[in-house]
């Protein structure tokens, strides 16, 4: 990982080369370097951090979704890139609310980011504009509703516990 | 299928030679009648039909998830040896099995293909839901996986485990062979003694 030096100095460059407005922040938590991006220029930042000179970015290793439920813009998406030559990884990160979950998609860029962005549409439904094929991968097309959100209800049946058997009906009554 | 065994008395030469006079039609009197008794089997039609069943079931080649290494191992290893019991013969058509064992967690998107291939089997088939996803789920009680492959087909023989061993999977194939011999093991009902008192659906 980058140390918070280093991650300051790739945001830096990053606001240089980009635009200011692409950075929205940078997090260094447990030797873990998040660098949160907006939104719109997640594409270009990526772009920039796999073409530039200084940057040895090279990999993407896995575009995944998370549902930050009672904060606010509640979904993420982590972009986890890899760098064979240093032996580093750098995660970017970007927010999007529930109610307008759209984010450019980074297949022209990374190929591989193709299945995962189907992925992270099929749990959350976040839609990546540009997307070549933008269907659910894991559930039935016909499913309704993004499972791995945290407000989607749990599924299946109800199982009795001693702590929640007050709560549930039970098969004799 | 009660059979009961008479010894028989004599040597084999001997008894060579009465099967050649019986056949050629040259004894007569009490030898024939003798002859007669030992050599022929009284059954319904309807019992030798399903005793021929029971020994040449032939289950599906099919594997759901992990309970499908142990449905491996007991049907198509030595070590276990289901020919032993007469279930051994693997077919990968749904057209050419009567037994479609359900080895893994059914997932939502899983189950219309279990039902097409369910209903592709020709009849009399039966069902064995293996482990314990199959039967109720198990631990996956969410929103990918079908609470009980019995929600959409029906199932004959539920054996629990995770995964069941194969002695278990063995045993559950002999009580369906008991099932198809219209002596179903009634289980706790028969302990309890509760038969009768199932409910109708």
């Amino acid at each position: 990982m980058p140390d918070a030096t280093g991650l300051e100095l790739i945001a830096q460059r990053v606001r240089e080369k980009v635009g200011d407005e692409a950075v929205t922040g940078t997090v260094f938590h447990r030797r873990h370097a998040t660098l949160d991006v907006a939104p719109p220029s997640v594409r270009d930042v990526l772009a920039h951090l796999r073409d530039d000179e200084g940057e040895p970015w090279d990999q993407l290793m896995s575009v995944h979704g998370v549902d930050y439920l009672p904060e606010e813009p509640r979904l993420g998406i982590h972009y986890e890139l890899l760098s064979m030559e240093r032996a580093d990884r750098l995660n970017v990160r970007t927010r999007v609310s529930t109610e307008e979950p759209h984010v450019p998609t980074v297949v022209d860029l990374y190929p591989t980011a193709d299945f995962h962005e189907r992925e992270v549409f099929d749990m959350f439904g976040v839609v990546f504009d540009g997307h070549p094929d933008m269907r659910r991968i894991l559930m039935p097309e016909d499913y309704e509703g993004y499972p791995q959100r945290r407000d989607f209800p749990m599924g299946g049946e109800p199982v009795i516990y001693t702590f929640n058997e007050p709560k549930l009906p039970r098969w004799y009554d | 299928m009660e059979v009961t065994r008479t010894k028989v008395e004599g040597d084999l030469r001997v008894r060579q030679l009465k099967a050649q006079q019986l056949l050629r039609g040259e004894l007569e009197g009490e030898d024939l009648e003798r002859e007669v008794e030992q050599r022929l089997l009284f059954t319904r039609f309807e019992v030798a039909q399903n005793w021929a069943r029971k020994n040449a079931l032939f289950p599906l080649g099919f594997g759901l998830a992990c309970c499908a290494i142990e449905m491996i191992t007991v049907i198509g290893s030595p070590r276990n040896d289901l020919s032993r019991f007469g279930a051994e013969v693997t077919r990968f058509s749904p057209r050419q099995a009567d037994l479609l064992i359900l080895s893994g967690r059914v997932s939502i998107k899983m189950a219309p293909i279990i039902r097409r291939l369910y209903d592709q089997m020709l009849e009399p088939k039966w069902v064995i839901a293996m482990g314990a996803c199959s039967s109720t789920a198990g631990m996956f009680n969410n929103y990918a996986v079908v609470q009980g492959a019995d929600k959409f087909m029906p199932v004959d023989v539920y054996v629990p485990g995770c995964p069941p061993r194969p002695e278990a999977l063995i045993y559950g194939i002999m009580k369906l062979q008991d099932k198809i011999m219209g002596n179903p093991g009634m289980g706790w009902r028969e302990r309890y003694r509760a038969e009768g008192t199932e409910e109708i659906a």
